[in-house]
């Protein structure tokens, strides 16, 4: 192998001394607010999507302290009537808060913003995104949508569901305005970021770097900027009629003018259908990645990898209907819209496949992303085989609306995404700070995680099918312990981020400085030093090989008597 | 292979991050034709909202309609597509490093995007003063019924409103061109963001004559 | 605690057992065998799929966890034929798994020409229950008989609602422009729940009610019986009973406490504050208008929530809930609070 500018230690091209990094390149606060350097950005979305998963996940955590017991107790102050219909609103505004910031605030911006912003450049070899101020942008209009919901919250909040529901959007009392405005803002930050990567794959990709040595982490982060770019505009319009609904009554959605709330829903999840994929397929990406470099073995399948990612982004465009069987749409879209759901799962099951045959013949090794990538397959595959359940039109007609699809949606949200979102951060954690984090503390953090989640979600699914309504503030008696088993699952469950929040944010002051590559990776993030310089390279790195050869490397990094 | 640090053999206009000319020229223009994209669908949910209501109320909207000045509407069409005639001229003389026919250009592009958004101006007001307004303003409660007239307002409101935006947007960016080109900034080796301004302007243009004959020809 | 709780769930699982199964309520209707075969299924495959992937991902990560730094790694890329099986299995299965749910969905939605004709009317928050061949109408209870097919034309006053019930495995949103509904056949006698699957606003979690099947014995009684009967308006208890049949006391105390609305007990008479600050006092036109359009005038500290009840009720109706208004006694409660 010869330019790949790989290495086991500092890169050996042209600077033999460390260059200065860009967290020191410049300095003060401006240095970071009006900065263009994509990896400046991409932290700064880090910054605030943690924040607001912390935000989100509390709120969480008040939504299973009210449902530990039947009664409505935690959120009512006293036994009187008049204190439980309170605490019921109370209640209704948490959850939809809940579900509006994690979908919109955090998981959507989560994988793409941060580590896609920071690692899509390195990994294609260029010094920068396609346009590096509309990036800045991005970011400040993504600041400013969220400002919008937190003015909601402190208003008068928010009681439709992340859903916006008409006709209830339409006459309850809550802001639904500054909300949907928001929602709308941010949607235009999520497009902008798409195009920005889109442009930047295309036409930045380094010489050499043909559409196949692309690591697969850029074939998510381009699947999801497509899907970011068609989807989103719906969605922007959706949210601006609803607006409009409000502010002048303009009666497309509204029943009471001779609208339909089925329309609304046809719109609505035109958009939020794809948008689940916005938020896993970066998650798949990353899961490539992480079991490549851990068991330094060739991915299996990458073309199909590839492709089925683009597949995914095209079939998802076609099967919103699965999200209303039981609203009222035609007996004839429920079928076909049942047949399509089923398309877009084949694609996504020879992913698992594939991952789960490059372990075959590895060299694995049990590190915190390890177990991340192996946690992952576990949750992933129940929260997608569940999505089969719930697919199949009979049992979704008992299913739908019920703690089952709460279920399915946190196994592939929280127990996908997020987990593969944890798994990303330590696998690049040494490279955007330099530093290693605390080998042990992470794998004891992974297991809490993995214990608390499934502790909390999986008895949902057994609530949902026996009969568990969801967004129910009170219930039956006879669904308490399952409920209060998952109220306990929520508390290890934050034990565990709160404990890897603690130890990561340690790794500042007490990790080991990290190498250029301690993985032993091949794509070409690790090509430079870690943290990299401001230009991301001190050369343009040109590539021969694909990102998951990983021989040479081992063979170098021994000889240089590294590890 | 292009170095990052040679700074010296940099051209004028390129960005640090790139390498090439051809490569910024390429992005920019990719990137613009992506945006024009995501504004195609962005509107298309308009026109499917326009499309439900033509279905529910087929009589509802050929009478609402009668309401709006066909005459208006044909001028203002008139005017658009000249607009994007001279902003193709303008493009032309910004390839051709014609400063002063650029200038010209642009500066008739922005006339006529105003004289576009005065007429707007007196059709807004013309109707308000009929007690036209969108959905549940419009007119007296009595005029207002189940699949009545207030949603077809709402819904010409809507779409005209945000193509008026994008009119507006597009004179800002217009007239922001205008002043570069005073400042000399284009010429043969740069002209992507005339190119760009005009592909917009296109689109802008284009919606239009969708609306027009949705809006205003309703047979 | 721990153990009373291990104690509460062991409980629930043996009842969940006894009534229906681990996974399902009780079944009750002739749709619920192929509903939870279908889920049985789907359920059998996935746990073949998921526990043969586990243990194949546990087997790899032992077996090739990295011992040294040499570690020579299989050289293995890709494999047509793993990849053709793989897709072309679980595509086979997919479609089968449509099949069975498709060609059910098709039977929920062929409703028999003979089947009872029940409406269904959600309001914000309980369920109006009407029977036009009987006369009757229940609040929050389905009754029906045992082996008789069954018709639900379901629809909504104001916002969207979801009609749920378990036990039959049945479900569908009730709209406020358009009439939905289903069909079923209880096969067991009993007590089950219903539910409103649609969020629908602040007491969502109380629209909650019941479904009694009965056998043709008891559904013959339940028939001649006054339970759920049509009004007598002549009948001292004529507005309190409207009261309930049309769902104010959903949002409305008559004993002073704040619920959704308003407590409606010694406001007779009374000044009230409206939300523009002005006073108005409460006499039968105040109360006519604030049933038939509450939106006109809302009282101040309240959300205006209440759906209208213009059309929906007669005038000997209205005038029946207003004699009640007037003569709920009580201290006057404050309204405002
Ligand atoms: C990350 C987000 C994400 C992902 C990836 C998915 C993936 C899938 N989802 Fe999910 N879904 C949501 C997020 C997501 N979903 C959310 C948020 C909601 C609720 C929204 C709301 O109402 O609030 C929802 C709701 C939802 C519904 C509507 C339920 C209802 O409200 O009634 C349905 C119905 O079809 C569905 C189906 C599926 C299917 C078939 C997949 C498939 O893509 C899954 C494919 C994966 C696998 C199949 C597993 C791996 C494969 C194997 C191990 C191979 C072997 C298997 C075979 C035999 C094929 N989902
Ligand atoms: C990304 C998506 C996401 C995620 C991650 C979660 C996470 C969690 N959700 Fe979420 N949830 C939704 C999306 C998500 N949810 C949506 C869309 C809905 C539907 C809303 C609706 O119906 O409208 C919903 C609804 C919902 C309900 C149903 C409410 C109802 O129907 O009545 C419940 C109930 O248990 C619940 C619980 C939880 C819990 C316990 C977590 C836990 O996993 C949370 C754990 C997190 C923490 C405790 C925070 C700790 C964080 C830190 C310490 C910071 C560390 C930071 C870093 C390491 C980066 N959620
Ligand atoms: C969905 C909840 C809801 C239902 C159902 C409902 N109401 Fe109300 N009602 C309210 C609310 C909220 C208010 C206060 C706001 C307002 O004035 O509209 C109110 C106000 C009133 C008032 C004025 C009270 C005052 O203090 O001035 C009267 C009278 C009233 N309702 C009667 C009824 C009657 C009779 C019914 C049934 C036929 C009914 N309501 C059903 C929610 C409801
Ligand atoms: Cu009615 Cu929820
Ligand atoms: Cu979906």
């Amino acid at each position: 192998m010869s330019s790949t500018t790989i290495d086991g230690t500092a890169p050996d091209h042209g600077a033999p001394h460390e260059e200065v990094d860009y967290i020191r390149a410049k300095k003060g606060i401006k240095s970071w607010l009006f900065t263009v350097d994509h990896k400046r950005i991409g932290l700064m979305y880090l910054a605030a999507v943690s924040l607001f998963f912390l935000f989100a996940g509390v709120l969480a955590i008040i939504v299973r302290l009210e449902l530990l017991t039947p009664m409505m107790d935690f959120l009512a102050d006293g036994d009187a009537p008049e204190a439980a219909a309170k605490a019921r609103d109370v209640y209704n505004q948490v959850f939809t808060l809940h579900g509006a910031a994690m979908v919109f605030l955090f998981i959507i911006p989560s994988i793409p913003a941060t580590l896609g912003n920071f690692f899509l450049p390195l990994m294609v070899g260029a010094k920068d995104v396609a346009f590096p101020k509309l990036n800045l942008a991005s970011f400040y209009i993504y600041v400013i949508g969220a400002c919008f919901l937190l003015y909601a919250i402190l208003t008068t909040g928010l009681d439709t569901g992340w859903t916006f529901y008409t006709p209830y959007s339409i006459e309850t009392g809550t802001a639904v305005m500054a909300s949907t405005m928001g929602a709308f803002i941010l949607g235009f930050s999520s497009i902008l970021t798409g195009l920005n990567f889109i442009v930047t794959i295309h036409k930045m990709r380094a010489p050499g770097m043909t559409w196949t040595r692309m690591p697969l982490f850029l074939w998510a982060i381009y699947s999801t900027s497509v899907i970011q770019i068609l989807a989103t505009p719906v969605l922007a319009i959706t949210l601006l009629l609803l607006f409009f609904e409000r502010a002048f009554g303009v009666g497309i959605f509204d029943p009471a003018m001779g609208g339909d709330p089925v329309l609304y829903q046809h719109f609505f999840w035109f958009y939020s259908h794809p948008a689940v994929y916005i938020m896993i397929l970066p998650g798949f990406g990353v899961i490539s990645e992480i079991i490549c470099v851990h068991s330094k073995k060739h991915i299996f399948g990458y073309k199909a990898i590839a492709l089925s990612s683009l597949a995914i982004a095209i079939i998802s465009f076609l099967v919103w209907g699965h999200h209303m069987f039981v609203s009222g749409q035609s007996e004839f879209a429920g079928v076909l819209f049942s047949f399509l759901t089923f398309a877009v799962a084949v694609p996504t099951a020879i992913k698992v496949f594939s991952w789960i045959a490059t372990l075959y013949g590895g060299a694995i090794t049990f590190n915190t992303p390890m177990m991340y990538g192996l946690i992952f397959l576990f949750t992933f595959t129940i929260g997608g085989l569940t999505g089969l359940f719930l697919g199949a039109l009979t049992v979704d007609v008992h299913l739908h609306d019920s703690y089952f699809v709460v279920a399915h949606f946190h196994y592939v949200m929280m127990g996908g995404t997020v987990i593969a979102f944890l798994g990303a951060l330590h696998h690049w954690w040494p490279k955007m700070f330099g530093k290693m984090y605390n080998e042990k503390a992470g794998i004891l953090g992974s297991l809490l995680v993995f214990v608390g989640f499934n502790l909390t979600f999986f008895p949902q699914f057994m609530l949902g099918s026996r009969g568990m309504p969801r967004r129910y503030a009170s219930y039956d008696a006879e669904f308490e312990g399952l409920h209060a088993l998952s109220t306990y699952g929520s508390w290890i469950l934050a034990l565990g981020l709160t404990w890897t929040a603690v130890y990561l944010i340690a790794s500042f002051w007490t990790g080991k400085k990290a190498a250029a590559n301690p993985w032993g990776a091949a794509s070409l993030e690790w090509a430079t030093q870690s943290p990299p310089i401001e230009h991301n390279f001190h050369e343009t790195p040109h590539v021969d090989a694909d990102p998951y050869n990983f021989k040479e490397i081992d063979r170098s990094q021994a000889a240089a008597g590294h590890h | 292979m292009a170095h990052a640090h040679a700074h010296d053999d940099h051209p004028k206009h390129l960005a640090h991050h790139f390498d090439m000319m051809d490569q910024q020229v390429a992005s920019a223009k990719l990137g613009m034709w992506v945006f024009l994209g995501t504004e195609i669908l962005m509107f298309s949910g308009l026109f499917l909202g326009y499309a439900f209501l033509r279905y529910m109320y087929p009589d509802m909207l050929l009478k609402a309609h009668e309401l709006l000045d066909w005459r208006l509407g044909a001028f203002n069409t008139v005017v658009l597509i000249t607009s994007s005639l001279t902003m193709a001229l303008a493009v032309r003389a910004a390839q051709l490093g014609d400063k002063k026919q650029l200038k010209t250009q642009l500066l008739i592009t922005i006339v006529c995007a105003l004289i576009f958004m005065v007429v707007k101006y007196f059709e807004y007001t013309g109707k308000f003063a009929h007690g036209i307004f969108p959905g549940r303003y419009y007119m007296e409660a009595s005029d207002q019924f189940l699949g009545g007239p207030q949603m077809f307002f709402g819904l010409y409101f809507t779409m005209t409103g945000l193509h008026g935006v994008h009119v507006l947007i597009g004179i800002g960016v217009i007239a922001w061109m205008y002043i570069r080109a005073g400042r000399d900034e284009f010429g043969p080796d740069n002209y992507t963001a005339v190119e760009n301004t005009g592909l917009y302007w296109h689109l802008v243009d284009l919606v239009w004559i969708f609306l027009f004959p949705l809006l205003y020809l309703v047979k | 605690m721990t153990l009373s709780l291990l104690g509460k769930l062991g409980g629930g699982l043996v009842l969940a057992e006894a009534q229906g199964g681990f996974w399902m309520p009780p079944k009750a209707s002739t749709f619920a065998e192929g509903v939870d075969g279908l889920f049985d299924f789907i359920l059998i495959l996935s746990i073949v799929f998921f526990v043969g992937l586990m243990a194949l991902m546990v087997y790899f990560a032992v077996k090739y966890r990295r011992t040294h730094v040499e570690q020579k790694t299989s050289p293995l890329k890709h494999s047509f034929k793993l990849e053709f099986l793989w897709s072309a299995i679980p595509t086979v299965l997919l479609l089968v798994i449509f099949a069975w749910g498709q060609r059910d969905f098709i039977l929920m939605n062929a409703v028999p020409d003979s089947a009872l004709d029940v409406r269904v009317t959600g309001q914000k928050w309980s369920w109006s229950i009407g029977y036009p061949s009987l006369g009757k109408e229940c609040q929050n209870k389905l009754v029906v008989p045992l082996g008789e097919p069954v018709k639900l034309t379901i629809s909504s006053v104001d916002v969207l609602h979801s009609f749920w019930i378990p036990a039959f495995r049945l479900k569908r949103d009730a709209l406020p422009n358009k009439y939905t509904g289903y069909w079923f056949e209880a096969t067991q006698t009993g007590d089950f729940p219903l539910y409103c699957a649609e969020y629908c606003g602040t007491d969502h979690s109380v629209m909650t009610g019941r479904v009694q099947v009965l056998d043709a014995e008891a559904w013959k009684a339940w028939v001649a019986s006054d339970d759920c009967a049509g009004l007598d308006p002549t009948a001292a208890d004529y507005g309190e009973k409207l009261f309930v049949k049309y769902g104010c006391n959903a949002c409305h105390s008559v004993e002073g406490v704040r619920l959704v609305g308003p407590p409606l007990n010694g406001i007779y008479g009374k000044p009230e504050t409206m939300q523009d600050g002005s006073q108005v006092t409460v006499d039968d036109n105040y109360l006519r208008e604030a049933i038939l359009d509450p939106n006109a005038s809302i009282v101040q500290g309240f959300a205006p929530a209440m759906p209208t009840f213009q059309g929906r009720l007669t005038d000997q109706e209205l005038n029946g809930i207003i004699d009640y208004i007037k003569q709920l006694g009580g201290d006057a409660a404050p309204a405002n609070p």
